[in-house]
């Protein structure tokens, strides 16, 4: 499998009032063409490296990395131009809700297509005819209707699959996906799911799964790297998480309610400080 | 056969309509004392609604509503909110950003007339697992699993015997959320209350209840027990369909092309 992201020894640093905060301390991991997994929770860290790869850090952030490498490419030294034409257009990022990361004052079709316009030159019919299949890609039964459509006026669901035919239509190698299902319900969610993994399966991408539910990165992805405090604890194949090593992870598992367990009450983290060390 | 005046909590026949939207269609419930009764359901289902109509929050058009043998009327009375109190789901939105956690859990005292407000509040705190370092905070200042215990313990400190639980979790983590369902469980138990907790996660819900309805558009799909749940008897395809999509993600089975 051909490595698409190489990322060694990744570090964000927030400067404040009160002193420096590191929110990812030394996170290294490559990716292929595969569904990759971060979970951890609020504060591990998991979207802040999400967003130094797709280069969304605030500019007062300092980003320092050993290897920051997305297919040959040094995404620390690149210009600001070069890796605006690599964002939205080879390396695309799903945000957690439709009702946030959406144009509130813009048809869905008008964004679908601004997003294309922006990377490719298409004509407008052109453009709109892709929009609309796209639109139909992620399962919209009518798209037509849709495209005209603002935000406001679709579900939680529907909204998200917009999101999704919107970072797609250009067609990424490399897909951030940050909590994209987490504002959905479970149904819902996983039709998200099955869109995504077919897209996945059928275009190549490599996709960067990242989500504080664990139960859910477990089932969906290939390989799951568990954060906290900012650095990676361990580094599991999905299928063998009930396997693993870290108490971090163990008690993360753990402490989840499930359906027929009688355990009350329910296991909590006991956090060690020599995970954070 | 009726034995209604034993019962904390009688729903019946209850309709919401929001204009013409009608958001509750004919919810009946009824709770024991000291019972935990679970409603799940999807956005828009009506489950929240309940609850705020229950509390008072949401205007009815049909159908009664019983406490502890009390038919409530249109307006709810203070004796009633010493009665029922209720814990929100976004601890973010529910606590008064410029008022510190001593100030909050005094309002409802001073509503109310108590006296012994000091010991009160000191004891309110120490219940949820929050020291009295915690009493002259600002919301702002606490994550948000001790905004949550601060929310529980603003709902306790008027000594209710009904505490409605509108997704009291959703918005913490998985860690948290543990702590969080422990310290409602322990309560519960102490004080002898009854909960009515909406949640949108079965698992959380056959985790802390012992009796559940399950809802979709405004109506009620299917009434059992948490133990049926777990043990997958279930009479509704609807709630097949949530048992089956709450344990996660299932890859079809595609031959490679």
């Amino acid at each position: 499998m051909s490595t698409l992201l190489t990322v060694n020894d990744l570090r964000v640093q927030f400067p404040t009032r009160t002193g420096v905060v590191d929110a990812v301390r030394g996170v290294s991991f490559t990716l292929g063409r595969e569904r990759l997994g971060i979970v951890g929770e609020s504060g591990s860290g998991k979207s802040q490296t999400g967003r130094a790869i797709m280069g969304l850090t605030p500019s007062h952030a300092k980003i320092t990395a050993e290897t920051l490498n997305f297919d040959g490419i040094d995404l620390l030294k690149v210009s600001a131009a070069e890796r605006r034409s690599l964002r939205g257009n080879r390396i695309a990022m799903i945000l957690q809700d439709p009702k946030y990361s959406l144009n509130p004052v813009m048809s869905i079709g008008r964004q679908i297509v601004e997003t294309l316009r922006t990377h490719e030159k298409v004509s407008r019919s052109e453009a709109r005819k892709r929009a609309l299949d796209m639109l139909a890609a992620v399962q919209i039964r009518d798209p037509e209707r849709v495209f005209d459509l603002h935000p406001h006026e679709v579900s939680g669901g529907m909204g998200q699959r917009a999101m999704i035919a919107m970072m797609l239509i250009t067609g990424p190698e490399l897909l951030i996906a940050d909590e994209p299902t987490s504002a959905l319900d479970v149904t819902v969610q996983l039709d998200v799911l099955a869109i995504l993994d077919n897209l996945v399966r059928d275009r190549g991408m490599g996709l960067i799964f990242i989500s504080h539910d664990l139960r859910l990165v477990s089932s969906f992805c290939d390989r799951v790297i568990v954060m906290y405090a900012g650095r990676i604890v361990e580094e599991i194949a999905a299928k063998d998480l009930h396997n693993a090593k870290h108490p971090y992870t163990q008690g993360l598992l753990n402490c989840m309610p499930k359906i027929g367990a009688d355990t009350h009450p329910l296991p909590v983290l006991d956090r060690k400080p020599e995970w954070a060390a | 056969m009726t034995t209604s005046p034993s019962k904390a909590l009688v729903v019946d026949k209850l309709e919401v309509t929001f204009d013409r939207f009608r958001a509750l269609r004919g919810v009946s419930l009824d709770v024991m004392p000291g019972e935990s009764f679970g409603l799940v359901g999807e956005s828009g289902s009506g489950k929240s609604t309940l609850l705020r109509a229950i509390a008072g929050l949401a205007p009815t058009t049909r159908g009664s509503i019983t406490v502890n043998g009390k038919l409530l009327g249109k307006s709810r009375t203070k004796a009633f909110y010493r009665e029922v109190q209720m814990v929100f789901q976004d601890p973010y939105g529910s606590l008064h950003p410029r008022q510190t956690v001593d100030r909050l859990l005094l309002e409802p005292l001073a509503v109310h007339g108590f006296a012994d407000i000091e010991k009160r509040i000191l004891r309110a705190l120490d219940e949820v697992g929050l020291g009295s370092s915690f009493r002259f905070r600002y919301s702002h200042q606490l994550s948000g699993g001790q905004r949550q215990r601060v929310a529980i313990a603003r709902a306790l400190i008027l000594e209710p015997s009904i505490l409605l639980l509108d997704e009291p979790t959703s918005a913490l983590d998985a860690s948290v959320q543990a702590e969080v369902l422990n310290l409602l469980e322990q309560i519960r138990r102490d004080r002898k209350l009854t909960f009515l907790m909406v949640s949108h996660d079965l698992a959380v819900v056959t985790h802390m209840c012992d009796r559940l309805m399950v809802m979709q558009n405004g109506a009620e799909v299917e009434r059992l027990s948490a133990d049926d749940l777990a043990a997958h008897k279930v009479t509704q395809a609807y709630t097949r369909n949530l048992l089956v999509a709450s344990e996660g993600f299932v890859r079809p089975d595609i031959p490679a092309a």
